[in-house]
């Protein structure tokens, strides 16, 4: 019997998470049957117009992925919170800012990975052309980071609440707006033509700024939560 | 100075300065705004290039310049009773909201009001009136948290780590729809930084009146607050009369 | 008010307000290493509120909490280093084995091995569920499966909200032994209960709530 030291207890935590996930295999599998879903509503409501649609692939990409990635944003604490074990893990004596970042990139794995390999297929069906494939790529994969990152935070705080998770939609879209501007943007450039690296630059400094204060802004509002 | 400082914090006591200071703040707000408005709507010359209709950027500027600023006292005030558990600064933030959410209101609607003969429609994503839409957006999902939570105390310090996570983004996303403006040849509405100081005073004399208004509705707010959380105390059963 | 005590769990002055309702009121309490010491009182007293509050979990709006002599508030990591806490909830992941659920939980604060795990296990008469989901035990045996946590944390002090709840005759007499083992060695145990509590070599102080 050995005291666990930062690394080993995150990464049990992680994988954890990650072990339950598999286990609730539809947890996992309905947010991207969602993504999928929404793409396919535009050229049902607009047309099935190449061109056209091509104009549209950037906001409708990242739109649709971004509320598929809000839609499993509830699940971060919830099962926590209602089995006891999120008590303790505010007691288990580790840096609870440590735990929330863990916690926020096991959600990603399961819920924002699977968004990001699901999107060339997305991107293909709206006429995006091969070599903007992977600018939508990294541009979602910063961008559902920045999701788990960012919304952890409105996570932590409608644990319990009534209706949590429209509150949890309301809270968390207006900070996603940025990340939306620079993502949709960046692979819009890749469509035309241009490099999406500027936009792109912008979104990885936000996921870096996410990361790095997300978790103690978590830690807070789960100790709120607790009371 | 701690002393008068926690004094002040006590209910009892701020109740009582509260109730003193309502007429200072309120009086000048009204002539000031009043001022303000007779400068800007009569006095202040008319623009060559946007005629009349310019006058309404007298209330537009200032509500917005307010919208931020109530925002971060908001914040502020949410970091000091989360920090030092001072149930006076959550009830200043509580308080604070609806006026902000009010104002910012103001600002989309006498925005509106100007693009519609400006540019044909009663809305355009312009970057400010933009960026305005997102603070209501903030406003409002802070005064949703607020009444989701049941405990008093628990929505207290709930709605405080919001506040101070919106007002970290805020720049983030007043940046963001700067530049997603530019980008776009979108119209820009009439900047308020080239001006002579003959047409700038009347809207400097508004700013200053809608901050008084604020302090105003901020002390009134502020005595309902403590009558709501002190309602069962013996003191405010003698204040009231009872 | 009194100093804290320097050599257990100490509570003073606590103030709880759940909304307008005062729910703790000037409530102190002592647990010193060998006590065990039960905080009893009907439904609604606020047992679980206390219990809480000495863990760390709540803040009381006044008074402190103190161990070892010193404010929880400052020795948070010693005291959650010392401390276990059994609340209503068992705290188990349905989806993972009983062994697993000891594994990622405890593993939290320390890494034990397999051997000791299933020796929990077995203490607490649960050795046949090691890879049984937790969600397909009974009551009784996810009880004893959140006991077996408290067990392997090795923590001085016991914060034990009604730990008998589900159990049978047995479990409860499993439980009471456990518990007087733990305080004979010197740890110290507080729970919540509204029944009578029993504890083979050492007597329950009482610490009514009303």
């Amino acid at each position: 019997m050995r005291a666990a030291g930062l690394m080993e207890a995150g990464a049990l935590l992680y994988a954890r998470d990650v072990k339950l996930a598999f286990r609730r295999w539809e947890q996992v599998t309905q947010p991207v049957v969602f993504f999928l879903m929404v793409t396919t509503l535009f050229p049902l409501a607009l047309s099935p117009d190449t061109a056209q649609l091509r104009q549209v692939a950037a906001g409708v990409v990242w739109v649709a992925a971004l509320l598929s990635a809000l839609l499993a944003l509830e699940f971060m604490f919830r099962s926590d919170y209602e089995d006891g074990t999120l008590e303790q893990l505010v007691l288990c004596g580790q840096p609870l800012w440590w735990l929330a970042l863990v916690k926020a990139a096991a959600h990603w794995t399961v819920s924002g990975l699977p968004l990001v390999v699901t999107s060339p297929l997305v991107a293909a069906s709206l006429a995006v052309p091969g070599e903007a494939q992977w600018t939508v790529v990294a541009s979602l994969a910063l961008g559902t980071g920045i999701l788990s990152f960012l919304g952890s935070v409105g996570a932590g705080l409608t644990l319990g609440v009534r209706r949590g998770s429209v509150l949890l939609s309301l809270l968390v879209l207006p900070l996603a707006m940025p990340a939306l501007i620079f993502g949709a943007r960046a692979v819009d450039m890749a469509i035309m033509g241009d490099s999406g690296r500027g936009p792109l630059m912008l979104l990885s400094a936000m996921l870096i700024l996410s990361v790095t204060l997300g978790p103690f802004a978590t830690s807070a509002a789960l100790k709120v939560s607790m009371e | 100075m701690w002393i008068w400082f926690h004094k002040l914090a006590s209910p009892p006591h701020f109740y009582r300065i509260a109730g003193r200071v309502i007429p200072w703040f309120g009086w000048p707000a009204l002539l000031l705004i009043l001022f303000g408005l007779y400068g800007g709507l009569v006095l202040a010359p008319m623009d060559y290039q946007q005629g009349e209709g310019f006058r309404i950027f007298y209330v537009h500027v200032p509500s917005a310049i307010m919208s931020m600023f109530i925002y971060s006292i908001m914040a502020v005030a949410a970091g000091i009773g989360l920090i030092w558990r001072m149930k006076l600064a959550h009830a200043v933030a509580a308080a604070s909201a609806p006026i902000g959410a009010w104002i910012t209101f103001c600002a989309l609607a006498t925005g509106s009001l100007w693009g519609k003969p400006m540019w044909g429609t009663w809305w355009a994503w312009d970057a400010r009136l933009t960026s305005e839409l997102i603070l209501l957006f903030l406003y409002l999902g802070y005064i949703a948290l607020r009444s989701s939570i049941e405990d008093p105390q628990r929505a207290d310090r709930a709605s405080a780590v919001l506040a101070l996570v919106g007002v970290i983004n805020l720049p983030i996303i007043h940046y963001s729809v700067v530049w997603w403006n530019s980008l776009h040849q979108g119209s820009t509405m009439f900047n308020p930084g080239a001006m002579s100081i003959q047409m700038k005073w009347p809207a400097l004399v508004m700013l200053l009146g809608f901050m008084l208004y604020y302090g105003a509705v901020l002390f009134v707010r502020l005595r309902a607050e403590v009558i709501r959380r002190e309602r069962n105390a013996a003191w405010l059963r003698e204040e009231l009369g009872q | 008010m009194e100093a804290l005590n320097p050599h257990g769990l100490s509570g003073r002055g606590i103030h709880v307000w759940r909304g307008d309702r005062h729910v703790l009121r000037h409530v102190s309490i002592d647990v010193l290493p060998g006590e065990v010491v039960h905080v009893a009182g009907p439904n609604g007293t606020g047992k679980t509120t206390l219990l809480r509050v000495l863990a760390g979990l709540l803040p009381a709006e006044e008074g402190t909490v103190g161990w070892r002599g010193r404010s929880i508030r400052e020795e948070r990591d010693e005291f959650n280093a010392q401390m276990a806490y059994l609340g209503h909830e068992n705290a188990l992941k349905g989806d993972l084995t009983a062994y697993e659920n000891l594994h990622y939980s405890v593993g939290m604060r320390q890494l034990h091995d397999a051997s000791e795990i299933e020796g929990t296990l077995d203490q607490l008469g649960i050795l046949r569920c090691r890879d049984l989901p937790a969600r397909v035990l009974s009551a009784g045996q996810r009880r004893r499966l959140a006991m077996s946590r408290i067990m392997l944390l090795g923590a001085s002090l016991w914060v034990l909200d009604e730990p008998f709840t589900n159990l049978d005759v047995a479990g409860v007499e499993l439980f009471s032994s456990l518990i007087g083992d733990h305080v004979a060695a010197g740890g110290m145990v507080t729970l919540a209960a509204h029944q009578g509590v029993v504890v083979p070599g050492a007597t329950p102080r009482i610490v009514e709530l009303d």
